[in-house]
């Protein structure tokens, strides 16, 4: 990759966040390149959903700045980050239970994309775009079903076609593969790959090392709100800290 | 059969013309047009109640401050031109009633809007107590307020003329015809527009709307003020209705339990719900009063209440639904 122009997509200093008197993430500074396939890694409850949260500002971060292709996102709240290109799953999917899956990826479509736009796409362009983003997670056949008639498997491809829908230039995957089978990772890692390709630069929050490992051109570890590491994923894991933090001494 | 809303907007305003007229022509006893006024105003106080409740999410059990706050703006209107004239010598002519519905319509609505402010952050159950608590504090303002009678109340002598011909209880049943058209009309425009998919995004995951770009508190917001508006207008009206008003009767908690009440029963999915639940209770509450005791009202409601939640939890239009799908 060649050395960009201009500033990063993603710039973060100094990011705390309390609950109460816990300290859930402490000191993160992070630095994002346009295209970057970030893998983030770290045990449970280390905080990397939080993290994800104050980015997306689903969260308010108490301390830090977090400026998004130059532009500092300080009380801009969730839709209007969405609107700038930030997009994020969430870890236990939300999807929107009265609404048909067609429906599902039609509101960041109406709401982001649209509300993006000069030119708003035409309701015959939604419908297609509608069934193209389901077809690319292979629920094209189920557009009009809901989302209770869904596997949980299907559901975290829904969670991550919604978000795809926003059009963004950021992608936060939350755990989008725990408990699929072997192929069907395969299928989500093409899926993401692709969207890599298209431009979209992603960061995969994942507990399954081999789909980290065989996504990520960079690796970022996260302990006890702290981060630890932050490298080539090689050399990320091998750091002695992490491979504490993992084998527990 | 897909009814596009100009021509649904044709439909209703048609059936309620019909509906008016034919009353006009056919039925001389007062009593059908007292009882069919207050059917109405349900109508138009549960479509109100479902835009917030239904189609956002958000359950309101304040409808009685907003519909006491429609009904005395119009009150307070109703005394202006006396208190010009006595206390400035300047001669006022009587404020007619639609002009009173609008302006209930601009208080409710605004008070939609500040509940809204101040309320919409909190969730769930949160959000139902907050609106109760909202009532008890508009309704004690009314209570100290000597102008609008306080907790005594005040007398209200209607108009010596109703327009549009026939007495002027007519009249009331005339233009509560026409709030229910106008809010049936605009809560079918929501429900198939996409400002009321992006309601239905934020009932069913607030967190995911946001995420997907839908700006959740100014829809929010839109959604209370709306409802506030409605119900404001429903309430003008009421101080000609009554002729005596006071804070007992205008704050009573039948407005709110039966505006809960109807679109659960009815189905809370789509505007006939509402209707159907306000017709249906409406119509049972009516007739019990007059055969048994009002006494009862709120017993039937309640126990039909618990019914349908348990058993029917999408109310009428659900079990339809329900039924034509194991028939097709
Ligand atoms: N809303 C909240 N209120 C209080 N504590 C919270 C909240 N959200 C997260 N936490 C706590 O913050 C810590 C970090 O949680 P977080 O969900 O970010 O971890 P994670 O790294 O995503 O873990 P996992 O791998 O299990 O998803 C945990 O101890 C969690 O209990
Ligand atoms: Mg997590």
């Amino acid at each position: 990759m060649t050395a960009e122009a201009g500033p990063p997509l993603l710039e973060v200093r100094g990011l705390g966040k309390r609950f109460g008197g816990f300290v859930a993430l402490e000191g993160i500074d992070l630095t994002i390149a346009k295209g970057e396939r970030l893998g983030l890694i770290g045990p449970n409850g280390s905080g990397k959903s939080t993290l994800v949260n104050c980015l997306t500002g689903t969260l308010h971060n108490e301390t830090g700045s977090i400026h998004f292709e130059g532009k500092d996102l300080r009380g801009l709240i969730a839709h209007e980050r969405t609107r700038l290109g930030l997009a994020r799953s969430f870890q236990l999917p939300k999807p929107f239970h009265s609404m048909s899956l067609a429906d599902n990826v039609r509101i960041p479509l109406l709401y982001t994309v649209n509300a993006r736009q000069r030119h708003a796409l035409s309701d015959a362009q939604i419908d297609e775009r509608c069934q193209e983003l389901l077809s690319h997670v292979n629920l094209a056949d189920k557009a009009r079903r809901r989302p209770r008639d869904l596997t949980q498997v299907e559901m975290r491809k829904l969670e991550l076609a919604r978000a795809v829908a926003t059009q963004p230039t950021l992608l936060f995957a939350d755990e989008a593969m725990a408990g699929l089978s072997h192929s069907e990772i395969e299928e989500i890692l093409a899926v993401l790959l692709r969207l890599n390709e298209e431009g979209i630069t992603i960061v995969l929050i994942e507990h399954i090392m081999s789909a980290v490992m065989s996504f990520s051109t960079r690796l970022m570890v996260l302990v006890a709100g702290h981060k630890i590491a932050d490298g080539p994923p090689q050399e990320a894991i091998r750091n002695p800290e992490v491979e504490r933090a993992y084998l527990g001494e | 059969m897909r009814v596009s809303n100009s021509l649904f907007w044709v439909l209703i305003v048609a059936v309620g013309t019909v509906f008016v007229v034919a009353s006009r022509l056919t039925i001389t006893n007062e009593y059908f047009y007292f009882a069919g006024y207050v059917v109405l105003e349900y109508i138009v106080l549960s479509t109100a109640w479902n835009i917030l409740g239904g189609y956002t999410g958000y359950t309101n059990f304040g409808t009685g401050a907003f519909f006491a706050a429609g009904a005395y703006s119009a009150a307070v209107l109703h005394k202006l031109p006396a208190t010009l004239h006595k206390t400035f010598d300047i001669t006022m002519a009587p404020v007619p009633l639609p002009v009173m519905i609008v302006a209930g319509g601009l208080v409710s609505g605004l008070m939609g809007l500040g509940t809204g402010y101040l309320t919409l952050r909190l969730r769930g159950v949160f959000f139902a107590i907050a609106t109760l608590a909202f009532t008890i504090v508009v309704q004690t303002l009314i209570v100290n307020w000597d102008y609008v009678g306080g907790s005594r109340g005040i007398y209200i002598i209607r108009p010596a003329n109703a327009p549009l011909g026939g007495g002027y209880i007519q009249y009331l049943f005339s233009l509560m015809t026409l709030l229910a058209v106008v809010s049936v009309g605009i809560a079918r425009t929501i429900e198939r527009s996409r400002f009321g998919l992006g309601l239905n995004s934020i009932r069913d995951d607030e967190l995911a709307a946001e995420a997907s770009g839908v700006p959740t508190l100014r829809m929010k917001l839109i959604s209370t003020a709306l409802s506030g508006a409605l119900m404001g207008m429903a309430g003008a009206p009421l101080p000609y209705y009554v002729t005596y008003l006071d804070p007992a009767s205008s704050f009573n908690l039948a407005y709110a339990v039966n505006s809960v009440a109807m679109p659960v029963i009815g189905g809370m999915q789509s505007w006939i719900g509402p209707v159907i639940g306000s017709i249906l209770l409406g119509t049972i509450q009516q007739l019990a009063t007059v055969t048994i005791s009002s006494a009862l009202n709120l017993l039937i409601v309640g126990v039909l209440l618990i019914l349908f939640v348990v058993i029917a939890p999408n109310g009428i239009v659900g079990l339809v639904q329900a039924w034509r799908r194991r028939e097709a």
